[in-house]
């Protein structure tokens, strides 16, 4: 469903991926590792269409569609959905509102009515609950002031929310206790599904340990260098990168 | 899309720009005695209202346009401007809307304002004013029957001499400054509102403003009365045709509040901006100012303002009832070459007396976008308490955003509280949001819309959407 092939990427003039090849299947869960400031998140948001990495050369097919010809939100409506390392403050625009919307811009792309206000709340109670998000945060500005926790437990609820096929998770146990790592894993457990697939971007085993990957890669100046199943992360967690 | 919020100029849709074709009747061009006596004549004023007009032109003769605004325009030749315009053959105002001439109402059909009594907006009375003249009022019955007189200022003059004689001036003196007393001078038409002593006016009244003349400035003048124990919630919008001609609106507005009275007064302002290079547009100098005359009321303006090339108004509050209230909330888009200098002034003489003001400025392009506002405590003004917030939101990097407050305190237990924040729309909140599915300009309505939704929720119900609309229409272009 998503094949990478030989994908070079700059930011600010600065080459950071190299040559990036993957393949990644339906339903298929892979974890890139690799140290901190290698890059990792390059690659996330090189494919959710972010305009500040620039594509150097490559191709990347997704779901029989060139990728890198959408723009960000027809990336989004295909499928495509980024749970962000820093998820983004909008002030003034409240969650529930916020949710709702992004969940109506897919029921339209879908060719499907809005959704009614009592339904919408409905699922919003349902799906909160699976992550011990309590209703009053949905009343609060998108992601501001909210504690790192939170701000990706509204991750996760958002990728539920829009049942994508491709999920990539940047970092998403950064910022997470013990607990809320528990919880956010085994809603994204719930969530893996013979056709949705998973790119998982960690620096740490321990999401590895909740969320059991197929695949691991491990990732290094700006491209992957050894791929694996899931020994191969307990090997890095013992003997480190270098 | 590849690149988002990279200052990438379009053509604004600005979709009231028409022209109707309908030939109008002038006054030959500039500023005289014997324009004010023309004008005066084709209203078929009384006497005494000629008067106040000359008196008010004598003044003028010694005062001079202020230019302390913060916004670069040439000087205006006062004497190149017609000063009244009509639709040709407009004698009296008709009497039924059976005798307007159709292209009239096929004018406010297209501006989304129908006249006509089958589709009218349910709970809005409109004053229709095109140019110099009123053309049609609606629902006029239906509000004679409990006694609120709603109806254009000239009408007003001859009907009600005592009322306008008693507030006209009484709120802007005719001494004022340069353009309130041209105002008083030279104005035309504009509505006239009387609500009587316990009546809770059960429907909104508007008045929609309509420039179609080239080369005319429009002065209307409005004033609304509210008896003791009265209530009402008033509401104007305005449009004008592109031209690449700057064109002057001047108008003076007067709200007086009597004891345990409210006025809410609501402003859409929507005149032409003027093209992407900053040609042409109106310049919207306005003197706006409330009067809590009576003790316990309270004036509220609520205004968002997305058009002309230059907006320099402050609409204002004089709380002299002990426990007044006034309050100002604003939503100001600039866009392109626009400017605005828009704010307010709250002055608290009596006791007790509290204001309020929520100022949102958005400023997109290359456009300037300036919060000026003054906070007046009287000595006597014992315990009166302020709020301010001003906040100010950028899109791109060409454009400004400045924040002027003024306090003056001569009251020793009285309380202000200030806020002010300045943001920016970032190329991160975009692509956050476009990664949820929303497109660049959703995305950017999403952001602009949350910024500005307190002050667009104060809007009367049949006008928010409308607003929130607007608000997008007016930022369209601003990222590519």
């Amino acid at each position: 469903m998503l094949d990478i092939k030989n994908l070079n990427v700059s930011v600010e003039d600065k080459q950071i991926l190299r040559d990036l090849s993957l393949k990644v299947g339906s339903g298929e869960v892979h974890a890139i590792m690799g140290p901190n400031g290698s890059g990792k998140s390059t690659i996330a948001h090189t494919l959710a269409g972010n305009p500040n990495y620039e594509i150097i050369s490559g191709d990347v097919n997704f779901n029989e569609k060139d990728l890198l010809e959408m723009d960000p939100s027809e990336r989004s409506l295909s499928g495509l959905f980024l749970a962000f390392q820093y998820p983004i403050e909008l002030p003034g625009v409240t969650n529930a509102s916020y949710l709702k919307q992004i969940v109506n811009v897919h029921r339209k792309h879908r060719g499907e009515n809005p959704i009614e206000a009592g339904d919408f709340l409905k699922l919003l109670k349902e799906k909160s609950s699976i992550l011990n998000i309590p209703m009053d945060m949905h009343s609060r500005f998108v992601n501001a002031g909210f504690s790192g926790g939170e701000k990706k437990k509204n991750e996760v609820l958002q990728l539920d929310l829009l049942n994508p096929n491709l999920v990539i998770m940047d970092e998403t146990d950064s910022g997470l206790d013990v607990d809320a790592l528990k919880s956010t894993s085994e809603a994204v457990n719930q969530l893996r599904s013979s056709n949705r697939s998973f790119i998982i971007i960690t620096h740490y085993l321990r999401l590895l340990e909740y969320i059991e990957p197929d695949f691991v890669h491990v990732f290094q100046d700006g491209s992957i260098v050894e791929s694996g199943d899931k020994s191969l992360a307990n090997r890095i967690d013992k003997e480190g990168y270098a | 899309m590849n690149k988002v919020n990279k200052d990438n100029f379009k053509q604004i849709k600005y979709k009231y720009g028409f022209v109707t074709d309908i030939e109008s009747e002038k006054i030959p061009k500039g500023l005289n005695e014997d324009v004010v006596k023309l004008i005066s004549k084709k209203k078929e004023e009384p006497e005494w209202m000629l008067e106040w007009r000359l008196k008010a032109f004598e003044r003028l003769q010694h005062m001079n346009p202020p230019k302390w605004v913060k916004a670069k325009f040439d000087d205006i030749d006062f004497q190149d401007l017609y000063y009244y315009a009509s639709p040709k053959n407009f004698k009296e105002k008709p009497k039924s809307l059976d005798e307007v001439d159709p292209k009239l109402l096929e004018t406010y059909e297209k501006l989304g304002i129908p006249l006509k009594e089958q589709k009218v907006l349910a709970g809005v009375a409109v004053d229709a004013v095109f140019d110099s003249v009123s053309v049609a009022t609606t629902f006029k019955d239906k509000l004679d029957e409990i006694g609120v007189i709603f109806c254009p200022i000239s009408e007003a003059i001859k009907k009600y001499p005592e009322l306008v004689k008693k507030y006209l001036g009484s709120v802007i003196p005719i001494t004022d400054h340069y353009y309130a007393t041209l105002n008083s001078a030279v104005f035309s038409d504009g509505s006239f509102v009387y609500i009587p002593k316990g009546v809770r006016c059960p429907m909104e009244l508007s008045t929609y403003f309509r420039i179609n003349a080239s080369e005319t400035g429009q002065f209307e003048r409005t004033l609304i009365i509210a008896d003791e124990d009265s209530y009402v919630s008033y509401l104007e919008g305005c449009t004008a045709p592109m031209r690449d001609e700057n064109q002057l609106h001047a108008a003076n507005v007067e709200l007086i509040a009597l004891k345990n009275a409210e006025i809410k007064y609501s402003t859409v302002q929507n005149w032409y901006p003027g093209d992407e290079n900053g040609v042409g547009g109106i310049y919207n100098f306005v003197t706006k100012r409330g009067l809590c005359k009576g003790d316990n009321s309270k004036i509220s303006w609520t205004q968002v303002e997305t058009g002309s090339a230059i907006t320099w108004k402050y609409p204002s509050c004089i709380l002299k009832g002990d426990n007044s209230r006034g309050e100002f909330y604003s939503v100001a888009i600039t866009n392109n070459f626009q400017q605005a200098d828009t704010g307010t002034k709250m002055i608290h003489l009596g006791k007790n007396t509290k204001s309020r003001i929520i100022s949102k400025g958005i400023s997109a392009g290359k456009s300037s976008n300036t919060y000026r506002g003054l906070v007046n405590f009287h000595r006597k003004a014992k315990n009166a308490k302020n709020f301010t917030q001003c906040d100010s939101l950028l899109v791109g990097d060409k454009c400004s955003a400045h924040t002027i407050p003024l306090t003056e305190n001569s009251s020793n237990d009285s309380s202000i509280e200030h806020e002010a924040t300045t943001s920016k729309i970032s190329d991160d909140q975009l692509f956050y949001v476009m990664q949820r599915g929303m497109t660049a300009e959703d995305a950017q309505g999403l952001i602009v819309n949350g910024f500005c939704k307190e002050v667009l929720q104060k809007l009367p119900m049949e006008f928010a959407v409308e607003a929130q609309k607007l608000v997008n229409i007016s930022l369209e272009g601003s990222i590519g």
